[in-house]
């Protein structure tokens, strides 16, 4: 009898953990679409707004760990309860990393938003849209338990980068044109990094739920097809 | 939301149950002591609709709001199946208060959605209503025309500039030149022709978009729109030789979706399959199943690959196909009499059929448009109770 009610209120105790990982997941996701939109739309409110949001989401991590902690030590859980426990630590601290970006994008998006409006703000946008709904499919996958749908996830990594292999040339050719806008576009750069880097994180959430589900790793070799590192472009001395 | 207050009223009686209890019974979220009536009539409601227990639990879920969250929500916590952060902090709020609240929100991803929400609590146990209004509609209307105001200003400002010069050298010094006459009367109608394919596109985009959040009600074959498409356009193919053909096993299952959209999707894309292909080229059309990526609502699949012989389309360009007014070779696009929006409205069209399009593309061997539709399944199914827009 007892040992069931035991049983039971681990159950909770892990639902519970998967729930404040979903509200985590939430807040990032809100935190990272305003900083995008505020960048997109020109809107500093929105920006700052979502530069404030980042504490509740360390907030919320502190206390995933702090449980999970506690789930370990009074019960040692085996097999997907581990997996579980584990999981929700990894994840927690991943979407941390995107409350982060997200916070470091809002604050450019106010400096940026200064000066004039530069047209690649779409392309960005795009972007922006593309690592969102990486990470609204990689958190549903995560709270249905569905390691095809993280998998799908992981696959579509490349995109992003493409996007970003593509956006890093036209802010690097922008610049060559007018270098008034060289300060703006450096900022864009960086936003558009930091988008990138989201992508990755939701990817590692998906790797991480893949094998929460199946005790299996999804290939080592992830689809990467950023190739900034090597781009150059050549240009010729006007004199 | 306001204007009904006895609709609410309706609501709150038929909610109060001699007792609430979560039912351990497995296939979708019931409350015990909720009268069938009662039940029967919150399913069918236009407006989504939850109870949420005290707990954060859901308890009931109506049809509506099923298509919200994709799935069934099967007693599960609120926050594992919503997660927008005001949403669910009313939802605290009203639990631990009893306070009616009135918020909007809106979910920014697969399509952009607005709602507003209405919450209040049964004042004997922590039970609260959530009854959503959908405002997408609304606010994509307004969207829209201030784009289409913007876009069609911009585009359009370039020929009719040309036009108008045209128009004063005709007035002007080429008055009786008869040449030049005939020669800047071409040109003009070259122009106007532009504007007129411009004001189109830009009319079926908007069009496109004020209902990208409406799910397609009907049921088309893919195999018989490619013909269609393949009729129509092979006038074009002729003038250079190109060859269009059609792959697709004989039993091609049908696809949910809005005819007109599909037939529009696929003739942007064998068109510009045709406008940028080579010389005596091939155009190839193929059909066939691919299971499903499994996500919230998402089984079996059709892929529609359109694959060219042409020049293909260099790498950084790729991504920024679907972009509105972009153009790879500017020069080649204006003579083809392209207007920059065909990729765009291809893009909203899958989006609003929640399918996926992806481009693979090899410079000096073709391009690749693949196109992931979902399968219209008949009824019964189990494939899940709804789809996630």
């Amino acid at each position: 009898m007892s040992d069931q009610h035991t049983v039971r209120a681990f159950s909770e105790q892990l639902e519970a953990l998967a729930s404040s990982i979903a509200q985590m997941g939430g807040l990032a996701e809100a935190q990272f679409a305003a900083a995008v939109d505020g960048v997109a739309r020109r809107d500093t409110v929105l920006a700052e707004n979502a530069v404030g949001g980042d504490s509740r989401i360390d907030a919320l991590q502190i206390d995933v760990e702090d449980r999970a902690m506690k789930l370990l030590a009074v019960r040692p859980p085996m097999a997907v309860d581990l997996r579980e426990t584990l999981a929700a630590i990894k994840i927690a601290s991943e979407l941390e990393r995107i409350g982060d970006l997200a916070k470091n994008i809002a604050k450019r998006a106010i400096v940026l938003n200064r000066e004039p409006p530069i047209r690649l703000t779409t392309s960005l946008a795009r972007m922006g849209k593309q690592a969102l709904s990486q990470l609204k499919q990689v958190l549903d996958a995560y709270s249905d338990r569905n390691a095809e749908a993280a998998e799908a996830v992981w696959k579509q990594d490349g995109e992003i980068d493409e996007t970003y292999n593509s956006l890093f040339r036209e802010l690097l050719t922008y610049m060559m044109e007018d270098p008034r806008t060289i300060g703006s576009s450096t900022h864009l750069l960086f936003i558009a990094k930091n988008i990138e880097r989201c992508g990755d994180h939701a990817t590692n959430i998906a790797e991480v739920v893949y094998h929460m589900v199946r005790a299996d790793h999804l290939s080592a070799n992830r689809p990467k097809a950023d190739t900034t590192s090597s781009t150059a472009i050549h240009f010729e001395s006007k004199t | 939301m306001s204007d009904n207050p006895t609709v609410w009223h309706t609501l709150r009686r038929a909610l109060t149950p001699a007792r609430a209890q979560p039912a351990a019974s497995e296939g979708g979220s019931d409350l015990a002591g909720l009268p069938p009536l009662s039940r029967e009539i919150l399913e069918d409601l236009p407006d989504p609709l939850m109870l949420v227990g005290g707990d954060g639990r859901v308890l009931f879920a109506n049809s509506a709001m099923r298509t919200v969250i994709g799935t069934d929500p099967h007693a599960k916590r609120v926050s594992s199946l919503l997660r927008t952060p005001a949403l669910l902090e009313a939802i605290e709020r009203t639990t631990e208060t009893g306070e009616t609240l009135s918020i909007e929100f809106s979910i920014p991803v697969p399509v952009e959605r607005h709602y507003s929400a209405h919450l209040s609590r049964t004042r004997s146990e922590p039970l609260v209503t959530v009854l959503l209004h959908d405002l997408t509609a609304i606010k994509r209307s307004e969207q829209m025309r201030a784009d289409f105001v913007a876009n069609a200003s911009h585009e359009l400002r370039t020929p009719l500039a040309a036009v108008s010069g045209f128009i004063d050298t005709l007035k002007g010094h080429a008055r009786d030149d008869a040449q030049a006459r005939d020669r800047f009367l071409d040109i003009m109608a070259v122009e106007a022709g532009r504007m007129r394919r411009l004001i189109e596109d830009l009319l079926s985009l908007t069009r496109i978009e004020l209902n990208e959040h409406v799910r397609p009600s009907g049921v088309v074959q893919l195999d018989r729109i490619v013909r269609e498409a393949f009729a129509a356009l092979s006038p074009l193919a002729e003038i250079d030789n190109i060859t269009l053909e059609l792959c697709a096993p004989p039993d091609v299952p049908p696809v949910i979706g809005e005819r007109d959209e599909l037939v529009q999707l696929f003739q942007n894309l064998i068109h510009n399959a045709i406008k940028y292909g080579r010389e005596g080229g091939h155009v190839w059309v193929t059909l066939k199943v691919v299971p499903g990526a499994g996500g919230r609502g998402s089984g079996a699949m059709l892929s529609a690959s359109v694959r060219d012989d042409g020049e293909g389309i260099p790498h950084d360009a790729v991504p920024r196909l679907t972009e509105r007014f972009y153009r790879v070779d500017v020069k080649r696009s204006r003579e083809k009499g392209g207007t920059g929006l065909g990729l765009a409205i291809v893009k909203h069209i899958v989006n609003r059929h929640q399918g996926r399009m992806t481009v693979d593309s090899k410079l000096g061997e073709g391009s690749t448009f693949t196109i992931l539709l979902p399968l219209a399944l008949p009824e019964g199914s189990d494939a899940g109770v709804t789809e996630l827009l």
